[in-house]
C-alpha cells in the first residue's frame, strides 16, 4: 500500500495517524488531557464488568464528549468465540462498528493467538465489522487477514508494555510491501522516534498506549508522539534518500589544501 | 428472586425487567451493555425482557484498554 494515500478505515478518512489506547492511565483526567494533546481521532477501549464501587471507571461518556471514534477491543477473550461475543457487546454499547481483535491467552508474553485471531476476524468481517486485528508481525498471516476482509492489520512492534520498540521492523517492512490495506504498528513502541520510524518505513498509522500512559507527563508525551508521527509521514511523502554502500561526499573534494 | 449479577448473587424483587435492575444499581442505561444467559439484550428490549430466578446477568461498561 502506498502510504502517501489517506488513512481510510471503514469508509471514513482519518487525518490523525496516531491511535491511542486508553489503558494504564493514572486517572481519567490525565487520559483525557493526553487524548486531547495527541489530536487522535481513534481510541481503543476494553469491556469490563460494571463495578458499583468504582463508577468513574466508565469511559464512554467522557470519550463521547470528545467526539472520538471508539474501537472496542476484545481483550479478555481467549478464543474466537469469546472475541466475537466481546465484539458484539462492544458494538451494542458504542454503536461503532470498529473492533480491535485482541486474543492473547498467555499473560506472560501477551502474544496474540494467530489461529483464534484469524477465525474471529473472518467471522466479524462477514458480520460487517471494521476489523483491526492485533497480530504478530507475520507477513503470511497479514495476507490471510487481508483476504478475510480486515480493514487493516496491526502487527506488534514488540510485546505489549515492554517498550522494546520496533524489534519486528524487518517483518513489518515485508508486510507493508505486500499489503493492500493499512498497516498499523501496535504495541511495544516506547518513544516518538520509533513512531516516526514506523511511519517512514510505510506504516499508515501507529497505536500507542503504554508509552504515553506511563510517561512522566502523558499529555506532553502524547503531543510529542503526534509531532513524530506527522514528521515520519511528511518524510515519507518527501522521498527519503537512498542508502549507499560507500560514502558520497556532500562538499567538493579539492586539492588546494594539500598544496598539489 | 436471586439472580447472578456479574458473577455474584443479587437479590431483586420480582417480577423484574432489566430496566428495573439497572435503576436499582443507579446505572445510566446508555452506559452499559447487558447479557442474560449469554445472550446480548439490546437497549430497546430491556424494558420488555423479564428476569427469572437464577438468570446469569452481565452488566458491562467500557474501561481503559489498549
Amino acid at each position: 500500500m502506498n502510504v502517501v494515500q489517506k488513512l481510510i478505515l471503514g469508509g471514513r478518512e482519518f487525518e490523525s495517524r496516531l491511535i491511542m489506547g486508553t489503558g494504564k492511565f493514572a486517572s481519567t483526567e490525565i487520559m483525557i488531557d493526553a487524548i486531547q494533546a495527541s489530536g487522535t481521532q481513534l481510541v481503543t477501549v476494553a469491556l469490563r464488568r460494571f463495578n458499583r464501587e468504582r463508577p468513574s471507571d466508565d469511559l464512554l461518556s467522557p470519550l463521547v464528549k470528545l467526539g472520538i471514534t471508539l474501537i472496542p477491543n476484545t481483550s479478555g477473550a481467549r478464543t474466537a468465540a469469546e472475541a466475537v461475543r466481546a465484539a458484539m457487546l462492544g458494538r451494542e454499547l458504542s454503536g461503532s462498528s470498529f473492533v480491535k481483535v485482541e486474543i492473547h491467552p498467555n499473560p506472560h508474553h501477551l502474544m496474540p493467538d494467530p489461529i483464534e485471531t484469524y477465525e474471529a476476524s473472518r467471522e466479524l468481517a462477514k458480520a460487517g465489522f471494521v476489523v483491526l486485528p492485533y497480530m504478530s508481525a507475520d507477513p503470511v498471516l497479514a495476507r490471510r487477514l487481508e483476504d478475510a476482509g480486515c480493514a487493516a492489520v496491526m502487527p506488534l512492534g514488540s510485546a505489549i508494555g515492554t517498550g522494546n520498540g520496533l524489534s519486528t521492523a524487518d517483518m513489518i517492512k515485508l508486510i507493508i510491501a505486500d499489503s493492500g490495506i493499512p498497516v498499523i504498528v501496535d504495541a511495544g513502541l516506547r518513544s516518538p522516534s520509533e513512531a516516526a520510524s514506523a511511519m517512514e518505513m510505510g506504516c499508515s498509522a501507529v497505536l500507542v498506549n503504554s508509552a504515553i500512559a506511563a510517561a512522566g507527563h502523558p499529555a506532553d508525551m502524547a503531543a510529542a508522539f503526534a509531532t513524530a508521527v506527522k514528521a515520519g509521514l511528511a518524510a515519507r511523502r518527501a522521498g527519503i534518500m537512498s542508502r549507499s554502500e560507500c560514502a558520497v561526499a556532500t562538499s567538493p573534494l579539492t586539492s588546494f589544501l594539500t598544496g598539489a | 428472586m436471586t439472580i447472578i449479577l456479574n458473577g455474584t448473587l443479587y437479590e431483586l424483587g420480582d417480577p423484574a425487567m432489566i430496566g428495573h435492575l439497572l435503576t436499582s444499581l443507579d446505572i445510566v442505561p446508555e452506559r452499559v451493555a447487558v447479557m442474560v444467559n449469554d445472550r446480548i439484550v439490546p437497549k430497546e428490549e430491556r424494558n420488555s425482557t423479564v428476569l427469572n430466578e437464577g438468570d446469569r446477568v452481565e452488566v458491562l461498561i467500557f474501561m481503559g484498554g489498549g
